[in-house]
């Protein structure tokens, strides 16, 4: 009995009738692909994306040169270079990160007294060379120019939860 | 000696101990601020409060001496609960501004914070904010973060003896303050960093350098003067960020000069990073074959009557050694490590030996001091001086020009013919001497480098065998270098051999064209325009005055850069280890010396560093215990002459220029500005408030 029925279900092409309907199915279905370059699925306020060092609103750079970031990073990605200012505050002659290196777990962000550095949202930072990679000061605080509103809204967003 | 108990355990202790103290002896910790073991007890900071059984309040542990039968407990409810009180209040007016603060990471405030602190804080009112002060170049100020334990205080007064620092005002009004908002003008003034347990006094020139976690800590030995401080180098990456004492109760307790600690910038300025040579009058960049290759063309036919070299007063003894043998195999008796001419004599150790030891300096009872500036010349030697001499019962008399030394003293007068006077008995100090128990005499570079020295020493010499210096079990002769190099050079026996000439003659000759090439290691405080038509090669590390003469420029290593072995002037053996690697094509120097030993076909026989030291400790075993010390045996020296009674010129004019290493440091001239030439004062016109971040 049992072979006439798969002998009967090769006879009828079951399995090509299941399959297609099955096809049929997801024709009706909405699309989750993405025309990606030109349209972006959905991130999360925490996601860690490219690095970037913020300003206070008047323009002075957050980095205070505490170095928590350079210890924390399991990487040792970091390398920061302080001195005092012509003002005699501590700030950082050299900031560096090595993006090639980077793990992005984000302690840097979480280490940040001042939330000077902070990991964006943008992902799309590939480039042609490693050389670029290798992200210095003026990099990162363009970054944060660049993307202020975002992060100060990501920054928001986690507050309740830090 | 009382018997109590403290957490459970038993203990007997001398009477007049400390709770604390006595509490350290049975390892149980107990938090502190203001008690400093090498202090007077002030008792202010709270923080070593204990319970003490049938005590109706907590008590300072710092302060309260042992009884009989104490119970003591120091990890109760109340006593954790009085802790906890003392550091809610010291954190009330704390800025907490550990992110931008430089004692971050090695803070006790910190560390017993977290220890013994509340994890909050319940102040919600205004913190006070405090005015900095200036405190010289070595010496950043940020006085908001000041919990005044007063040690700062009290090491000024005690140990430095510059009684310039004070508090003023009460409660919360009160401030560390330079009673004149001048600088602390003194040679130890960088140890209040080390001191201040939280980040109100922090290193200037080290200002926001770097994270202690991120230094490489070596072990080494500070060539500066001829105490032989034991030292840490801190270093990152190629470069000392900053130099720290270590502790070694038999050299230098916990202290450091501040131009140990502070003239490492130095080393990255002026440096000789590739060998020169001298073409048509101007010194151009050459490769080491080239540089090795011209000398060997100058110096190979000379016969060894015409080679001479001199030692500088940092040289290791390595190098010193691979000198030596190198002079011997071309046959040169010329060579002298005793460049500022002084009569030493190297047959007879205990003529050129600190032979009482510095910690033997807490043991005499009577000081005479000939033609020495210990306060100069050696900061850390002086303040055991002081110490022993606070605590009474010390008279000390000095024969050369009266200066500050921190202590006071009978001046004898300037010139040396006191001595005889002394010696023979008619001068009044001698009877003092002659009572003493423990008597000692310091004999400084002043006497030993004029031109009769040598009759000086053995005056000195008059004096310890007259008035009974020299006894069982003490010997109170004591001559005082200024050179870290000088005890090592003479005890590795670079002085001139049967028939060759010192420092001086060695010049006299090279002027007069006897001497044609003269090898100079790291020799820069000899008169170069003395050295004639000679043909000179410098090796060492900075474009100095020696550099500047020479005509061919090995670029050698400085302290920090290479394993060296340094004597200082008790004799003490001791070995620096290399923090980091000499700039460009700079070589650890004996590894030169033998490298151009080969080129003349005169290899040296020691290919590793374990070699030279074996060859080292051949030619003198004391090298081969390092870190000890030896007595010297008691023998006859000096050669009786006439003594000139003009007065000493001490040799350490500038305390912060003396080598090439404090010449080339922008620290250090900043100090010159500040303290000798008395320079406009550096003060800055808007006095900062608070934490700067």
């Amino acid at each position: 009995m049992a072979s006439f029925n798969s002998y009967a279900r090769n006879v009828f092409l079951a399995e090509i009738a299941s399959g297609m309907w099955l096809t049929l199915k997801y024709m009706f279905m909405p699309k989750v692909t993405i025309n990606y370059p030109y349209e972006k699925g959905p991130l999360s306020a925490r996601f860690r994306g490219e690095h970037a060092l913020r300003r206070y609103p008047n323009g002075e750079e957050r980095c205070i040169a505490c170095k928590l970031c350079e210890a924390i990073c399991p990487a040792q990605a970091i390398t920061i270079e302080a001195e005092p200012r012509a003002d005699g505050s501590r700030r950082t002659t050299r900031y560096d990160i090595d993006m090639t290196k980077c793990i992005y777990c984000g302690f840097c962000e979480e280490a940040c007294p001042v939330d000077a550095i902070v990991e964006g949202p943008n992902f799309e930072f590939a480039t042609e060379t490693h050389g670029e990679l290798l992200y210095n000061k003026d990099k990162l605080l363009s970054n944060g120019d660049r993307w202020e509103p975002e992060l100060a809204k990501r920054l928001e967003m986690n507050a309740p939860y830090r | 000696m009382p018997k109590l108990t403290i957490d459970g355990i038993a203990v007997e202790v001398p009477a007049n101990t400390t709770i604390l103290q006595a509490a350290e002896l049975v390892g149980v910790e107990i938090p502190r601020f203001c008690y400093h073991d090498r202090l007077s007890i002030a008792g202010n900071c709270r923080m070593c409060l204990v319970d003490v059984e049938k005590s109706p309040k907590p008590v300072a542990s710092c302060a309260m001496p042992v009884g009989e039968g104490m119970v003591v407990h120091t990890k109760s409810d109340r006593a954790n609960k009085a802790r906890g009180g003392v550091m809610e209040f010291l954190l009330i007016n704390h800025p907490l501004d550990c992110p931008i603060c430089d004692q971050g990471g090695e803070c006790d405030l910190q560390d017993q914070a977290m220890a013994y602190g509340f994890d909050r804080g319940r102040f919600h009112e205004n913190k006070r904010a405090v005015k900095d002060k200036y405190m010289g170049p070595v010496v950043e100020t940020v006085m908001t973060r000041c919990i005044h334990c007063t040690r700062c205080v009290r090491f000024a007064t005690e140990v430095a003896g510059v009684p310039q620092l004070g508090a003023t005002g009460r409660g919360e009004d009160m401030e560390i303050t330079t009673y004149l908002e001048g600088a602390l003008a003194s040679e130890l003034s960088g140890n209040v960093v080390d001191l201040c347990p939280v980040g109100a006094l922090t290193s200037k020139p080290y200002a926001f350098n770097a994270r202690p976690w991120e230094l490489r800590k070596t072990e080494s030995i500070d060539v500066m003067d001829a105490v032989g401080t034991n030292i840490r180098l801190d270093a990152r990456g190629r470069q000392v960020l900053r130099v720290l004492p270590r502790i070694n109760e038999d050299v230098n307790e916990e202290w450091l000069a501040d131009k140990g600690r502070h003239a490492i910038d130095g080393l990255r300025a002026q440096r000789l990073d590739q060998p020169y040579l001298r073409k048509n009058g101007t010194l151009e960049p050459a490769t080491w074959d080239q540089a090795f290759a011209a000398i060997v063309a100058r110096v190979k036919g000379l016969s060894g009557g015409k080679i001479a070299a001199i030692a500088g007063d940092t040289a290791d003894a390595e190098s010193m050694m691979a000198l030596k043998d190198m002079m011997s195999a071309f046959g040169s008796p010329h060579f002298d490590c005793r460049q500022d001419g002084a009569a030493l004599d190297p047959t007879v150790r205990a003529s050129y030996l600190f032979n009482s030891t510095i910690a033997g300096i807490e043991q005499a009872d009577a000081l005479l001091i000939v033609g020495a500036d210990p306060r100069k010349e050696a900061p850390v030697l002086n303040a055991r001086i002081r110490k022993r001499y606070l605590r009474g019962g010390f008279p000390i008399c000095v024969v050369g020009e009266a200066t500050d030394l921190t202590y006071k003293y009978d001046h004898l007068g300037t010139g040396a013919d006191v001595l005889a006077k002394i010696a023979d008995g008619s001068h009044p100090v001698a009877a003092a001497l002659k009572n003493a128990k423990k008597p000692m005499l310091i004999l400084g570079m002043a006497a030993l480098t004029r031109a009769d020295g040598a009759a000086i020493l053995a005056a000195a010499k008059a004096v310890a065998d007259s008035c009974g210096l020299v006894k069982d079990g003490w010997n109170g002769f004591n001559v005082l270098h200024t050179a870290a190099a000088r005890v090592g050079g003479l005890d590795v026996g670079f002085v001139p051999a049967t028939g060759g000439k010192d420092t001086r003659g060695i010049l006299d000759a090279a002027g007069k064209g006897e001497i044609e090439a003269v090898y100079l290691l790291g020799a820069d405080e000899i008169n170069t325009a003395k050295l004639g038509k000679a043909f000179v090669i410098y090796q060492g590390h900075h474009g100095d005055r020696g550099a500047h003469r020479a005509d061919v420029i090995l670029p050698g290593a400085a302290y920090t850069e290479k394993d060296g072995t340094y004597v200082n002037t008790e004799g003490r053996v001791q070995r620096a280890l290399r923090a980091v690697f000499a700039p460009g094509d700079a070589r650890e120097d004996w590894t030169i010396i033998r490298a151009l030993s080969e080129k003349f076909g005169k290899t040296l026989p020691y290919d590793n560093l374990a070699q030279v030291r074996a060859r080292l400790a051949f030619v003198n075993p004391l090298f081969a215990a390092a870190g000890k010390i030896q007595a010297a045996e008691w023998k006859a020296f000096g050669t009786a002459g006439a003594i000139a009674a003009a007065g000493f010129e001490y040799p350490v004019k500038n305390y912060y220029m003396t080598d090439p290493i404090s010449r080339a440091s922008r620290t250090m001239a900043q100090c010159t500005e500040e303290f000798v030439t008395g320079g406009a004062r550096q003060k800055s016109s808007d006095p900062k408030t608070g934490t700067h971040g």
